[in-house]
């Protein structure tokens, strides 16, 4: 049976993790590479590696980590951030990355998709959408999950795009998986935005990774249901009483959820 | 005689398999040249992307270089799309044609289940395969992939999405994996491993 996927994300600004999951017995805490090979043996599905580094420089910092953190790690390796250009796209992959992701620059010029599509694989495209829900317009035809708008800039900048046609055209243009972020939920530990998730997941064939909210494991549940994700990210959780994604794993199996267990 | 050959024919990204093999100690060669693929003591065929990728190996003389090369007796083992390269063909590319090491084509999913397959899938393994030695059924794997192959005599582990398919071949020295060994953890390391202790 296939297996809803628990995948680790690490945000890491100029060489060091800043926000996403620690562990206290590594030595190097901030260390990205470090703490996605401990994610990896703590039974993590997949590792995101989302680099916020701002200035050109920093980037082959980047490329270092990718190269030393793929090293030891045998599960699926995503590297976003700042990929704007097949050719970044080329050196995080030499570097070990399984997959890329884009965001604003595949709403900026959409034809990155086709192209790093064309050269590694559909398989190989994530595109990362950061979704609101619509506010604007109160009469009966106005639809805030429908009418979500993606945001791009780490979400400072509205589109006028709607979520779902966005979700559709990454599609057509041969992305691999979505990972979409509810920026009403992100942070808030109240859950996912499962309404937003689903009408995505219906929207498309390709899967649908589901990021922001998520405060407990029931929250995992409802996404995987109601929300109909196929994948979830997993940050902070770790930080609130959950220790590993082995623990989440087991305690989501218990509650019927498939898991890759034991792992 | 050379070491392991890793065919390159610009089918995606070859570092991970490679790197995995590197891991378990060997010293694999990246390599599109034929020369090399026919001093080889292992050959191994990774591939993600589309099936189309494969003509690239009959335009550089690889095909003829891999065949005559496992006709000779050395381990070969197709990955992803490198399994499928196996059979007769695939519906992907219906002009390309595969090597016919093992008879039947492959085909799109057809399910109402999401397509590409993409996730860890569990097998039900085969108990006398040499590549699947020390892999138990219910063991999980990672899979992406929206064309796969069916059931065949050959089959050594079987997953099931919307139906059965071909996870793993064997056929003597020819086998192939439809999941990506490099990419399933331990399990997956455990196949490599099987490989290169042929």
């Amino acid at each position: 049976m296939l297996t809803k996927r628990i995948i680790a994300c690490l945000d890491v600004k100029d060489g060091r993790v800043v926000k996403g999951i620690q562990f206290v017995d590594l030595i190097d805490a901030g260390d990205p590479a470090a703490l996605a090979v401990a994610h990896a043996e703590a039974g993590a599905d997949e590792i995101v590696l989302l680099d916020i580094t701002a200035t050109h420089e920093e980037r082959g910092t980047l490329i270092e980590t990718v190269k030393r953190a793929s090293r030891g790690l045998f599960v699926p390796f995503t590297v976003g951030g700042g990929i704007r250009t097949l050719d970044d796209a080329s050196a995080v992959f030499d570097g070990g990355a399984d997959k890329i992701s884009v965001n604003s620059a595949a709403v900026a010029r959409p034809e990155l998709i086709d192209e790093i599509g064309r050269c590694f694989g559909a398989q190989a495209v994530i595109v990362a959408i950061d979704g609101r829900r619509s506010s604007s317009g109160t009469g009966d035809a106005s639809d805030p999950v429908r009418d979500a708008e993606v945001f791009i800039g780490g979400g400072r900048n509205p589109t006028g795009r709607r979520v779902i046609d966005w979700a559709r055209e990454a599609e057509d243009r041969g992305a691999g998986e979505l990972l979409l972020t509810s920026m009403d939920s992100d942070g808030t530990r109240n859950g996912f935005d499962c309404e937003l998730t689903a009408a995505v997941s219906e929207a498309v064939a390709i899967p649908v990774i589901a990021s922001g909210g998520a405060g407990n494991a029931g929250h995992f549940v409802e996404v995987f249901g109601r929300g109909k994700a196929d994948a979830a990210l997993a940050a902070s959780i770790f930080h609130f009483g959950i220790s590993s994604a082995r623990e989440l794993k087991v305690e989501l199996a218990s509650r019927g959820i498939p898991m890759r267990l034991p792992c | 005689m050379s070491g392991i050959a890793v065919v390159d024919y610009r089918a995606g990204n070859l570092t991970s398999v490679v790197k995995a093999l590197h891991f378990l100690g060997a010293e694999p060669e990246v390599t599109s040249d034929p020369d090399v693929v026919s001093r080889a003591s292992k050959v191994v065929l990774p591939g993600v992307g589309h099936f189309a990728a494969t003509k690239f190996l009959d335009e550089r003389g690889l095909s003829e270089a891999i065949r005559s090369r496992a006709k000779e007796g050395v381990p070969f083992l197709g990955i992803c799309v490198g399994l499928q390269w196996m059979f007769e063909g695939s519906t992907e590319a219906p002009s390309v044609a595969g090597a016919g090491f093992l008879e039947g084509q492959c085909e799109r999913f057809e399910t109402i289940e999401k397509v590409p397959h993409v996730g860890w899938n569990s097998l039900e393994v085969r108990s006398d395969s040499r590549l699947m030695k020390g892999v138990a059924s219910g063991d999980f794997v990672y899979f992406t992939h929206s064309y796969r192959a069916s059931l065949h005599h050959d089959t050594v582990a079987v997953t099931d999405y919307g139906g059965p398919f071909t996870a793993a071949v064997e056929a003597g020295n020819l086998m192939g994996v439809q999941f990506h060994p490099e990419k399933s953890g331990k399990t997956g390391l455990t196949v490599l491993k099987n490989f290169l202790d042929l």
